[in-house]
């Protein structure tokens, strides 16, 4: 590629000519102020905050849209664009509610911060201002499109990494709103409740629909037994919400924290995924032996479930019958738990505590709910909702000791650890599937094929004299992608790992907002967030789910064997095709 | 009308589509296609997006945009009765914002709409070249000359009148 010479801010460097100027700022330490910009997802050049002059040219121009050419005299700062830059901020904020310090974006909003870095201490303009009411008929994300500033960051997220395109700009000027077609509720829509648009979204246009106030009731219930789960994931970046790098593990401090919050007992879902292994691999090695509805595609992420549900319904009877590990835990609290225990499955209050939005809509399926009606999960909490929490109730999370897991429901093998990161189910089930199938154990646990993070992911392993071909993919573009090869038989396939989010459940829609020095979505977080969950797999005694020996003592009492009539029962579930159908 | 819309696409729409289909850019005729529909069936109507989304393999969010984009695209049924008020500047100097104020009260719909029962909706225009007869209204093919806010109830009701009859 060639090379293009160029000064900026009076300095000359170097670039391949496919770079912007934005981009070539930021070799030289300059960051050029910007709202709609994201490296991951097409320019938009639709908030003009990144205007730069030109020599030569007649007006500002957009820096993250225009190309560097040869000779090209850059200035990113002079007073007049420092002027313009405001009065842009300004014509945003004119249309926009003036409630910051009531809003859940306060603090961490990229708007707050943008006008407060570029001086805006005055408001000037004072126009006619747009209103709409919050739409929250999705469990999982709503929409307030009063506080949008049509940056379109979600409409691009949306179609170009999930490949959804439930959202859209519909109408036109001052009227302009973003929404699902037909200005359609959340609920009514192909939306498959990832909660990436919440991710991407520099202000509060989406949020997840809280829940905090009906756990916050619960534990004030003397007639509850509230217990909680916490997701893999969780602890790999919960710390971020307290200043922390990202990937400083803090399970301990998370347990320690809940109980201080008043639960009763703390559950790790992680025994949930050491439980879903040891069905998910008794479900393929018993359809490899019969040649049979391969490839299994994994059932874990909620996300991608409704995805397959609207946009791949003639997948669905490829798809693992496992409920996820949320869900098995949960209905193991609501059934083994609670006889256990001698208290009325009535009486236990589960809350999940889910990197995710889409456990939200999970939660409440029907599928999830026992004969007489009642949610094995009473309620799903997001990272970031549960960090509110931590704070709310005035507790320093890193001066916490570390607490420990009840048992038998709280211990788990490192295959467990896994699940919160792309690669990590595929991993955790060849581990389990390759002891199984050879009847040895395995001497090389890592499974380094499927470790980085990265959209798409293939790899052809020898288990017991035959070659498994397995895939993983993680945002749904690549889950279409993988899924359209499967269709047209280009390769065949054993196994294919699909999780909703990029990165996987560590860069789920309800993880913490990215930390100064990041942007949302920004890989290397999830790259952090993932080396500790396998730091924390290195570090276990058992890191194979189904040598865990409370998963063999729970089979032995209760469930009798992997796939048995109880098992299915109690542990599998159904899927549904789901109207609007989505385009693929 | 609206019986029909809830039909599938006729025949001829849908050959339409096809054709389109064949050529290059096949997602580059939306607008046509909801031209020819809007033509056929006189506005566009949800189940119709609906089947233009699968035909054509576009998202439903991105047909929902270019609809309520362009102002040419009507989203409802137009009513038995079709007001049009002209906006154009002889008949706005007249007024013609009073008048249509008056309707949009008198209806209880804006501009595009169509009342629940059917029977009228608004529309606007633009200079119809009989500025001296400003403020102009007309309903279906009638023409109202020099209407003033004051007359919109009375004109309603002889229109319904003259409908029941």
């Amino acid at each position: 590629m060639k090379e293009i010479n160029l000064t900026i801010d009076d300095q000359a460097l170097s670039v391949s000519q496919d770079t912007t100027i934005l981009q070539a700022a930021e070799k030289l330490g300059i960051k050029i102020p910007r709202l709609c910009y994201h490296p991951d997802l097409s320019i938009e050049g639709a908030c003009r905050i990144c205007i730069v002059e030109v020599d030569g040219s007649r007006n500002f121009v957009p820096s993250c849209a225009t190309p560097v050419r040869e000779g090209m005299r850059v200035r990113t700062n002079s007073p007049e664009i420092r002027q313009a830059r405001r009065d842009l901020i300004e014509l945003i904020l004119d249309n926009h509610p003036r409630e910051c310090q009531i809003c859940e974006r306060d603090g961490n909003c990229e708007l707050q911060n943008l006008a407060y870095a570029m001086g805006v201490r005055d408001r000037l303009f004072e126009g006619k201002r747009k209103r709409h009411e919050i739409e929250k008929s999705s469990l999982a994300v709503i929409r307030d499109a009063e506080k949008c500033i049509l940056c379109r960051r979600c409409v691009r997220v949306c179609a170009e990494v999930q490949g959804v395109t439930n959202l859209s700009q519909l109408y036109r000027g001052v009227e302009t709103v973003v929404a699902p077609a037909y200005e359609q509720g959340m609920a009514d829509s192909v939306c498959i409740a990832c909660g990436q648009c919440i991710n991407v979204c520099p202000v509060a246009a989406f949020l997840e629909n809280n829940s905090t106030d009906r756990v916050w009731a619960a534990l004030a219930d003397p007639s509850k037994h509230v217990v909680a789960q916490i997701a893999p994931s969780i602890r790999a970046a919960i710390g971020e919400g307290f200043g922390l790098a990202p990937g400083t593990p803090m399970t301990g401090q998370t347990v320690t924290a809940l109980h201080r919050l008043g639960f009763e007992a703390v559950f790790d879902t992680n025994f949930g995924a050491d439980l879903t292994i040891v069905e998910e691999a008794n479900e393929l090695i018993k359809r490899l032996e019969k040649n049979d509805r391969l490839p299994l595609l994994t059932s874990c992420s909620s996300g991608w479930i409704k995805f397959m549900e609207h946009f791949y319904p003639e997948m669905i009877p490829f798809a693992s019958t496992c409920r996820s590990p949320m869900s098995m835990l949960s209905v193991l609290l609501k059934t083994y738990y609670a006889e256990k225990t001698g208290r009325n499955a009535k009486d236990i209050f589960v809350v999940a505590i889910m990197p995710c939005t889409a456990k939200k809509f999970e939660a409440e399926r029907s599928e999830h709910c026992s004969a007489d009606g009642y949610p094995y999960t009473d309620a799903v909490l997001t990272t970031r909702e549960f960090i509110w929490m931590i704070k709310s109730y005035g507790i320093n999370f890193t001066m916490l000791p570390e607490g420990e897991f009840d048992a038998p429901l709280g211990f788990s093998t490192g295959a467990a650890d896994l699940f919160g990161t792309t690669g990590g189910v595929m991993e955790a089930a060849l581990r389990t599937a390759a002891e199984k199938l050879t009847g040895k154990p395995l001497t090389e646990l890592n499974f380094d094929q499927v470790r980085e993070v990265k959209g798409l992911k293939e790899a052809s392993i020898e288990i017991a004299g035959r070659t498994l071909n397995v895939a993983v993919a993680n945002g749904l573009n690549n889950a279409k992608t993988i899924l359209e090869r499967v269709k047209k038989g280009e390769k065949t396939y054993h196994l294919i790992e699909l999780m909703a989010c990029p990165g996987g459940c560590i860069a789920g829609g309800g993880q913490p907002y990215p930390p100064d020095n990041h942007y949302v979505l920004d890989p290397e977080i999830a790259r952090l967030r993932a080396k500790a969950l396998y730091r924390i797999d290195e570090a276990k005694a058992i890191r194979v789910a189904h040598r865990n020996p409370f998963i063999e003592k729970l089979y032995q009492d209760y469930l009798e064997q992997p796939g048995s009539h109880r098992a299915h029962e109690l542990l599998h579930t159904t899927y549904t095709p789901r109207e609007p159908r989505g385009i693929k | 009308m609206s019986a029909e819309s809830n039909q599938h696409l006729d025949s001829e729409t849908i050959a339409f589509m096809d054709a389109c289909l064949q050529k290059e850019h096949p997602k580059s005729y939306l607008i046509a296609v909801l031209h020819k529909i809007q033509q056929r069936y006189g506005y566009l109507s949800q189940a119709h997006m609906d089947q233009v989304a699968q035909h054509m393999q576009i998202p439903t969010s991105i047909i929902s945009g270019v609809s309520t984009f362009y102002h040419f695209f009507r989203l409802q049924p137009r009513g038995k009765f079709s007001i049009s008020i002209c906006l154009g500047t002889a008949c706005f100097v007249k007024g013609a914002d009073k008048v249509l104020d008056a309707f949009r009260t008198e209806l209880g719909i804006e501009l595009g709409e169509t009342t629940p029962d059917g029977l009228f909706s608004l529309e606007s225009s633009r200079c119809l070249g009989v500025c001296a007869l400003a403020p102009v209204v007309t309903i279906n093919d009638k023409i109202y000359s020099k209407v003033t806010a004051k007359q919109v109830p009375e004109l309603l009701n002889s229109v319904k009148a003259a409908a029941i009859d």
